[in-house]
């Protein structure tokens, strides 16, 4: 092997470690905040990029109306629960969130979807109702769940994962896509190239990691999510509702998701199941983090991007089998260096 | 006037085992209340279901209002406040963000007055204020519990077991401090186990035994009852004698 090639394996690899970077990221956001382990963080990924090529290329994605059936359960849920004491003001502000928006969002994309929108249009929309479609998913199937066990909200996660996959089936067929790139044109440094495509990988990577540091760090609410990890019942004490805590949790996941999507669907055809194995890479990432470091979830990703990379020129055939092979080490040496770990009674 | 606190038949169970029962207390405006007695006698659980953590049967009201069906974080923007006996501190993050998260629900403006005060409170949390919760000392982590919650406004704090486990002149401070927040408009409602320091800034006093109310009234009538002298102050003299 030359060093030409090894280069372009790097490359690659750091590429598709930046996007699990960030996937690696949202999963141990949500697990340290709500106890989820997202298992379908996958499909945010999917939806989000078919939903952004669908647009592209003139098509009515059926996400945008998942979204509204979806905000109409959550309002059912929101009056549900609220039956024994309804204030107008708490109805409305439900309605505005659950149907409103979604509603409005629909309209746009129903206005747009005949007209091939310029990208930044398409970009925008396909976050939107990406990101709605993970508060409502929060609302309606974990909400609920959050007082029980890790292993229940796994199960919910599992049940999540199939439905999503089966809609996704569902609004955009079994053929797969590709999208237009959100920056076109490339530039050859040495024997290097680089595409504006992979350029916009590594800018909004830093962008959105710098983001989060600078949230978590310095934000009242970004310190109120950490609070929640830390300590559930210390956050309840001090007044932070945990359901808030659980919707910004998802709503970062969501976008999350759905942005790693659109960067990776000008690159690589995506199918309507093929978000499940982008997101098991970022798990990967997570699960050598411990579920908990970020810092080491963003470094493990770049390793899993740079095997998967380097295993895919050598033995392609069993590329996903040394990417998650990396995990048997990984749990052994945490097995004994760990003290054993009860699950957390509240 | 009507009390700040009132519950009413309360009773509180772990699965079919009731570890409180039938239980009924006031708290009054500036007051200091304190519920004493052993080790498992049910004050923690009591504490804890009139939080919100553990359902409770029976009635509970704060401030005129039954909270029968409001969450923890609903009784905190009402103006109830536990110390939790394990302070239940965001133990990786600093000292200025635990307290300013103690005033989550409170304007931002008022909330930078207010840690001010915390810190002239307890002028130990000053020095510490970038450093980790978790590497502080237990004296610290207490007074950092308790400021925390007080950065939430409380009209009543409710304190569980705030000398356990430190040293007699921190204990010291905690009590002075706790006398402090009635002078300023804080009710408090004091679970102990250092049954003659509490008695001896109590206003009124419960004497809790195997989940029931087995005395209650005037704080120095209780301190001066003889079986209460002979089963919790006693042998207790030594260390309260310190205070």
């Amino acid at each position: 092997m030359n060093t030409t090639i090894m280069l372009f394996l790097l490359q690659d690899g750091i590429t598709n470690g930046a996007i699990y970077a960030l996937l690696g990221l949202a999963l141990v956001l949500v697990f340290a905040v709500t106890r989820v382990i997202l298992i379908p963080q996958g499909e945010f990924v999917t939806y989000g990029a078919l939903t952004y090529a669908s647009l592209a290329s003139g098509q009515m994605p059926g996400t945008a109306k998942l979204a509204l059936a979806m905000g109409i359960v959550a309002f059912a849920f929101d009056l549900f629960v609220a039956r024994k004491a309804l204030h107008g003001r708490l109805i409305l502000r439900s309605v505005l969130a659950n149907i409103v928006l979604p509603a409005i969002v629909l309209a746009v994309t129903l206005y747009f979807a005949g007209q091939k929108p310029p990208v930044a249009v398409c970009i925008a929309l396909s976050l939107l109702i990406v990101a709605m479609i993970g508060l409502f998913l929060y609302r309606i199937a974990f909400q609920p769940l959050a007082h029980t066990s890790v292993l229940v909200l796994l199960i919910a996660s599992v049940g999540v994962h199939l439905a999503l996959q089966g809609l996704g089936l569902l609004f955009f067929g079994a053929e797969g896509q590709r999208g237009p790139a959100v920056l076109s044109g490339a530039f050859t440094a040495g024997s290097l190239r680089f595409t504006g495509q992979s350029l916009t990988v590594y800018g909004i990577t830093i962008a959105f990691i710098v983001g989060l540091w600078l949230f978590f760090g310095l934000t009242l609410y970004g310190k109120a999510l950490r609070a929640t990890a830390v300590n559930r019942l210390g956050a309840r004490l001090a007044g932070i509702r945990t359901t808030l805590s659980g919707q910004i949790a998802f709503l970062l996941a969501s976008v999350i998701g759905a942005l790693s999507g659109i960067m990776i669907v000008p690159i690589t055809t995506l199918y309507y199941d093929s978000g499940f194995l982008i997101g098991l890479k970022g798990f990967v990432a997570a699960i050598i983090g411990g579920l908990v470091s970020y810092p080491l979830t963003a470094v493990a990703a770049l390793v899993v991007g740079i095997v998967e990379a380097f295993s895919s020129f050598y033995a392609s055939n069993y590329k996903e089998v040394i990417v998650f092979m990396l995990l048997i080490p990984v749990l052994l040496l945490r097995s004994l260096a760990a003290p054993a770990v009860e699950e957390e009674k509240d | 006037m009507s009390a700040l606190l009132s519950v009413t038949d309360a009773h509180v169970a772990y699965g079919k085992v009731e570890a409180v029962r039938s239980v009924s207390l006031e708290v009054g405006q500036n007051e200091i209340v304190t519920i004493v007695g052993a080790n498992g006698a049910g004050k923690t659980t009591l504490l804890s279901a009139i939080m919100g953590i553990l359902p409770l049967k029976g009635r509970v009201a704060f401030a005129g209002q039954d909270l029968a069906r409001l969450d923890i974080e609903d009784r905190v923007a009402m103006g109830l406040g536990l110390v939790p006996e394990h302070r239940e501190l965001f133990v990786t993050m600093n000292v200025e963000d635990n307290l300013e998260l103690g005033a989550f629900r409170i304007e931002r403006s008022r909330a930078k007055a207010s840690i001010e005060r915390i810190y002239t409170l307890f002028p130990r949390l000053k020095e510490r204020r970038k450093q980790l919760a978790g590497t502080l000392s237990g004296g610290e982590q207490q007074m950092l519990a308790m400021g925390r919650a007080l950065m939430g406004e409380p009209k009543l704090l409710m304190l569980d077991e705030p000398s356990l486990g430190l040293a007699p002149i921190i204990v010291a401070d905690i009590f002075r401090i706790v006398t402090e927040l009635r002078a300023s408009g804080v009710s408090v409602l004091l679970v102990e186990q250092n049954a003659q320091a509490a008695l001896k800034i109590a206003d009124q006093a419960y004497v809790m035994e195997l989940g029931e109310f087995v005395l209650s009234g005037k704080a120095s009538d209780v301190a001066a009852n003889e079986q209460v002298a002979a089963s919790y102050l006693g042998f207790q003299h030594e260390a309260a004698s310190a205070l």
